[in-house]
């Protein structure tokens, strides 16, 4: 199996150089996003309209609304690929997420992320902190504050953001992770690491002062790998689920329910429209327009390419590949929704689809038991997103693309390893990790006494 | 005086045809539960996720009669004719004795109880 691994991801980087060069400035029918540029340059030092605020400020409030709907899409996803015996247990975490997530981003995590380095008085640009609590001045809910939102509608879309890099981790550990240890982790992952890692580009720190700065659009790099590494630390240190890798074979552990999990990536996606959509922070109809298509696009490309490879491959089309192929290519446009062509954003999915069909395959080879394909599908194409702005699209260039590598590297270090201290140090103290008969039985009695589904006997096929 | 317990493994989507024959040859009540098992015919291959697995087990349904010795051979007849598709897995039946039988709404026994 390995082997025609290899031969594919080969096929694919020859295919997906093919595609660069068919989009290269030479050859390119469309030209590259000038729309990006000219905003960038035109900071209007003139405020907009009190009706041009009124109508960013909606968009923004509603491109919050859209990413917190994602929670339900994480859950949905997440209750879909695994066991019924869990269900209140993945619930109940993708639940309490977003409420710590909102409730410490409001207590530290937004000064944390928008320390308004002053570079002047001699910032570092690595850390920062704006102080406790949130709370603003008669300038801060008007256009002064910024052109595009509020004081408030900044804090709610970030504080959106930050719960669904959390909630990434949630899937990887699922099923036999103890609930105590997992909430602790997310708490400290929420509360510190995601916006202090956030501060780097976001909040105006070294990353995005390089010469050439460091670009993650909406965060590829900032959110999705973020919560990636902090998924992969978690498979690796609490080790698979029982049963999964027996006499050196992979035994399928399958979903309980495919609905939910297509019902809950389609909600994502609807999410991604106030992800990436909201990522312009304002309502700029060139660039909202234009973020929205390339997303769509890139999702839909994944999706194909996924689904397409696994019916050649495993011979028979998988419903969950296909699904994660659509999340692939979402997470992959997203470091460069607004520097994309419609062709640049198609190779963008087209290669995270065959990215995370093969990152599946291979986790499981190397007997890293991710039940969802959190790790495939935010991790390694969440590196790829963030290269691919330095490998196609406007930006394309070496310059940039080892700026894209810097970052990568730096979230990579900062977050794996903060991820793995954190992990460790909850295995060693209070145990990270059900007992076997706990996991047997399932975590929803164990640790919640009470059961999903109550009222359902198995059924079987008639 | 006596009856018998007829236990019928069949194909689920027999089921019907199974009810439908018993029906008419005067048996007026049967219990059915899902089951699953297997016999010379094997399970399946399934894939998911890359990794294939064999699905030992499928599902049947089991149907359980208590009828009057006299129409016990009609009965067996019938569920054959009904349930047979000449393929294999087609199931199979039990034939087996019965102590008592006792209808709970007016306490009759044996014969009367079915």
């Amino acid at each position: 199996m390995s082997n025609w691994i290899k031969k594919f991801v080969v096929a694919l980087a020859v295919g997906a150089m093919t595609c660069t060069l068919l989009d290269s400035p030479a050859m390119a029918q469309e030209a590259a996003p000038v729309a990006a540029e000219a905003a960038e340059a035109a900071e209007a030092p003139a405020g907009p309209s009190a009706e041009m605020f009124t109508v960013n400020n909606t968009w923004m409030m509603v491109a919050a609304a859209l990413v917190f709907f994602m929670n339900l899409g994480f859950a949905c996803v997440e209750t879909g690929m695994t066991r019924s015996k869990n269900t209140v247990n993945i619930l109940f975490k993708n639940s309490l997420i977003p409420c710590l997530g909102i409730l410490t981003y409001a207590w530290c995590g937004f000064n944390l992320m928008y320390p308004g380095f002053d570079y002047d008085a001699g910032a570092n640009g690595w850390f920062g902190f704006a102080g406790w609590g949130i709370t603003t001045n008669a300038e801060g809910i008007t256009s002064a504050y910024n052109a595009g939102y509020t004081y408030w509608t900044d804090f709610l879309f970030q504080a959106m953001f930050a719960a669904t890099a959390v909630t990434i981790v949630s899937g990887a550990v699922a099923e036999r992770i103890k609930l105590s240890s997992f909430m602790i982790f997310a708490f400290i992952y929420v509360a510190f690491i995601y916006p202090i890692a956030g501060s780097w580009k976001w909040g105006n720190g070294w990353l995005n002062n390089l010469e050439v700065p460091f670009y993650d659009f909406a965060g590829s790099t900032l959110v999705h790998s973020v919560g990636g590494w902090g998924a992969l630390a978690g498979a690796l240190i609490l080790g698979p689920r029982l049963g999964k890798y027996v006499d050196g074979k992979i035994k399928p552990i399958l979903g309980h329910s495919m609905p939910l999990a297509t019902i809950g990536v389609f909600i994502l996606w609807l999410g991604w429209f106030g992800f990436n959509g909201g990522s312009v922070l304002s309502a700029d109809p060139g660039l909202v327009s234009l973020t929205l298509v390339m997303t769509s696009i890139a999702a839909a490309a994944g999706g194909v390419s996924a689904a397409l490879i696994s019916w050649i491959i495993l011979k028979k089309p998988d419903l969950t590949m296909a699904l994660n192929g659509i999340l692939a290519g979402l997470v992959g446009i997203t470091a460069g929704a607004d520097q994309m062509t419609a062709m640049n954003s198609t190779v963008i999915g087209l290669v995270a689809g065959a990215l995370v069909f093969s990152s599946v395959l291979l986790f499981d080879k190397i007997k890293i038991d991710d039940p969802v394909g959190a790790i495939s599908v935010h991790l390694v194409c969440g590196i790829w997103g963030t290269l691919a702005v330095g490998l196609i699209g406007a930006k394309a260039g070496i310059p940039q693309l080892i700026s894209q590598f810097t970052g990568v590297l730096a979230y990579g270090v900062f977050c794996f390893v903060s991820a793995l201290v954190i992990f460790l140090v909850l295995k060693v103290t209070m145990g990270l990790r059900v007992s076997a008969e706990e996991e047997i039985g399932g975590l929803d009695i164990g640790e919640h006494g009470q059961e999903a589904y109550p009222d359902f006997s198995p059924v079987s096929k008639v | 005086m006596a009856v018998k317990k007829i236990e019928a493994v069949i194909k689920p989507f027999k089921l019907e045809e199974v009810k439908e024959a018993l029906t008419e040859i005067g048996i007026e009540g049967l219990t059915v539960s899902e089951v699953k098992g297997f016999g010379r015919q094997k399970g399946h291959t399934e894939i998911y996720r890359g990794s294939e697995y064999t699905v030992d087990f499928l599902p049947k349904v089991k149907i359980e009669i208590v009828v009057v010795d006299t129409l016990v051979e009609k009965a067996i007849a019938t569920i054959v004719k009904a349930a047979k598709t000449g393929k294999i897995g087609d199931g199979k039946i039990f034939i087996l004795p019965v102590e008592d039988a006792i209808r709970i709404r007016t306490e009759e026994k044996g014969e009367k109880a079915v």
